[in-house]
């Protein structure tokens, strides 16, 4: 069977186990439509977490990112796993004790103040949209490139499976699909991985063929840099970022991840505090599974993609080449006419340029891999992207309906009201993601790096001061919050949009890049939050007694309004 | 009495995650990042340990880190009676 065939046997099954899931599991009061009910278990949450978490950027483009940059890419490696530790010690099990629904519930109540949550409200809404843009258009552009079908087409059938299982299910609908798209996603990551390593290593575990031997006996990873030293690259053990950069840009990633308000809402939605540790420790392991294969898929690709073409005939370069040429994602320019690809790092021989999606894309063609196995990887793709989509329009849509309606406008709408409401709003955020998926902004590329930042410039202090320092207030938090995501704002503005007169590397701030500005922008929050309290009125009892109650795990009770 | 009872557990609570964030702390920014060119010095295997870290090892040891802590906190709160049934 061709790979069409296949990949649309393997969409339209998992699609329809979505969407049966989804009609198995509709929310039916507004508990279940915000935290699934609130009694997931914890080995459930951890599957749906890492769904929740691994997008389309985990899942296709990752891989290729390292795959290029060598041991620079180690900051996504690093930063998108080590914030889980964050999140597990620091901020999952006092959220789940507080027991509410949303992020900004907690900025809200905790600093007794709607001013702090609108803050909130407009962060988690600014960070969540700017993500969800990415994951549309990921889907999209699956469907393209292994369908056939128009972009545009792609990406509203994704709308379409999107707003039936998020708009009907809610959290509960939302929760059990993700834990089905976590076993497709990485079984679809896994199997051309194994498949490439015995290839290439004879090791059948992608992590240790990582560090195993070709049939030569030649370490890869030496292999490797000795390749990209003849090519002219940088050794690939060996990156080109400054330390302090990797630094930051870890930090700002790590912290990042600790901020994301659709992968912390995710905590509420088991029954004990216990339940949110564990299911913190459960969702690391799952995602670690990916994220330790992810680097071993660079590295076997980079090497086979530079000893597949490298100086070779064009004309005889296997059938994958031109397939791929043809979708743009590939591009041969033969500037010296000798009818061979020249591959190098100086940018005016050079005669190749590869996109990094094509590293995991066509990672199982490259290895000449059964069809069945590409069509698997067209699959998986679209479970991380539409998960990942799922779970930020459910926090725009709670956002919406809860904090800003329930919470400030009118706090006297029926529970029946708050659920329609809900509703609406998620469809609402399903067409302009999908309006945006079709219509991409160019900002949107650079943003989706930089909602870390964001995130953890804005969210991260405010929520972390708030459970480890009783002084700490609403003018703290309000004027902290502020001041890091204006200044993370400006940053970005400023040399990834050319606003405010621009500028360019040599203008950076200490000479740090706006991904890891993200971290002074942190630490500019953390300071500015406790000063500032510290010279204004303690907060008052009822308060302390709210950081005294969620500091201690027992009677955490059910999760209400 | 129950007041200093919390207070005790609170300032345990505080030790562990003191030790476990210094290994987080330790595994990616120190052996990954800052010192990762003399980590590559040495070698196991196929892999310059620095780049070993930054690439496997970091990660590896956050999964550890996470199940110890829940370990340590069960055994914590039950030690002080805030585990639930």
């Amino acid at each position: 069977m061709s790979i069409q065939v296949w990949t649309w046997i393997l969409v339209g099954i998992t699609f329809t186990l979505y969407i049966g899931i989804a009609i198995w599991s509709r929310a039916g009061s507004t508990k279940e439509f915000y935290v699934a009910g609130g009694g997931v278990s914890p080995l459930a949450n951890g599957l749906a977490t890492a769904a929740d978490w691994m997008s389309a950027a985990s899942f296709i483009s990752m891989a290729g990112l390292i795959s290029f940059n060598g041991y620079d890419g180690s900051v996504y490696l690093m930063g998108w796993t080590g914030g889980y530790v964050l999140l597990a010690l620091l901020l999952a099990p006092y959220l789940r004790k507080f027991g509410k629904f949303t992020v900004p519930d907690f900025i809200g109540d905790r600093y007794y103040s709607n001013v702090a949550r609108s803050v909130a409200v407009f962060c988690a809404i600014l960070v969540s949209f700017t993500y969800v843009a990415g994951q549309m258009r990921g889907v999209g552009l699956v469907f393209s490139r292994f369908l056939e079908v128009d972009i545009n087409t792609g990406v509203i059938i994704g709308m379409i499976i999107v707003l039936f299982y998020a708009v009907l299910g809610g959290m509960k609908g939302i929760t059990y699909t993700q834990v089905a798209q976590y076993c497709v996603l990485i079984f679809a990551f896994m199997v051309p991985a194994i498949f490439i390593s015995i290839q290439m290593t004879g090791n059948p575990i992608p992590q240790l063929g990582f560090g195993g031997v070709d049939e030569n006996g030649v370490y890869l990873l030496d292999k490797l840099d000795g390749l990209h030293k003849e090519l002219g690259f940088a050794a690939y053990t060996s990156g080109s970022k400054s330390t302090l950069d990797i630094f930051l840009i870890t930090a700002a990633l790590m912290f990042g991840t600790a901020g994301l308000p659709h992968v912390i809402v995710r905590f509420f939605t088991v029954k004990r505090v216990v339940d949110a540790r564990k299911s913190a420790g459960w969702a690391l392991l799952f995602i670690a599974i990916l994220y330790t294969t992810a680097p071993a898929i660079s590295l076997f690709s980079r090497t086979n993609l530079i000893e597949t073409v490298s100086n070779k005939e064009y004309e005889t370069l296997p059938k994958w080449f031109g397939n791929w040429e043809k979708t743009g994602l590939i591009k041969f320019d033969d500037k010296n006419n000798d009818g061979k690809v020249q591959y190098l790092a100086d940018v005016v021989k050079n005669e190749l340029i590869v996109d990094k999606d094509i590293m995991v894309l066509a990672n199982p063609e490259i290895a000449g891999l059964p069809n069945w196995v590409i069509a698997l990887v067209a699959a998986g793709a679209l479970a991380a992207a539409l998960s990942t989509a799922a779970g930020l329009l459910l926090v725009i849509s709670a956002s919406v309906s809860h904090d800003l309606i329930k919470k400030m406008i009118n706090p006297n709408i029926s529970e029946k009201g708050e659920l329609v409401a809900a509703r609406l709003a998620a469809v609402v955020a399903v067409c302009v993601a999908g309006y945006f998926g079709i219509h991409p902004p160019d900002f949107v590329a650079a943003t989706v790096a930089l909602a870390f930042g964001l995130a953890a410039a804005s969210f991260f202090p405010a929520i972390v001061l708030g459970i480890f320092s009783k002084r700490m207030n609403k003018e703290g938090a309000i004027l902290g919050m502020s001041v890091g995501i204006l200044l993370m704002l400006f940053y970005m503005m400023k040399f990834k949009f050319d606003w405010f007169g621009g500028g360019t590397k040599e203008d950076w701030w200490f000479g740090v890049s706006p991904e890891g500005f993200g971290t002074l922008a942190m630490i500019a929050n953390f300071i500015v939050s406790i000063i500032v309290s510290r010279c204004t009125p303690v907060p008052p009892k009822e308060v302390v007694a709210i950081v005294e109650n969620i500091r201690i795990p027992s009677g955490a009770g059910e999760a209400t309004h | 009495m129950s007041a200093s009872k919390e207070k005790k557990y609170w300032y345990k609570n505080l030790k562990y995650l003191a030790i476990l964030l210094s290994i987080w702390f330790l595994v990616s920014f120190v052996c990954g990042i800052i010192f990762v060119e003399e980590l590559n010095t040495i070698r196991i295997g196929g892999f310059k340990l620095g780049f070993w870290f930054a690439q496997q090892g970091a990660i590896y040891v956050f999964v550890i880190l996470i199940f110890v802590y829940i370990r340590l906190m069960n055994k914590l709160d039950k030690e002080f009676g805030f585990n639930e049934k």
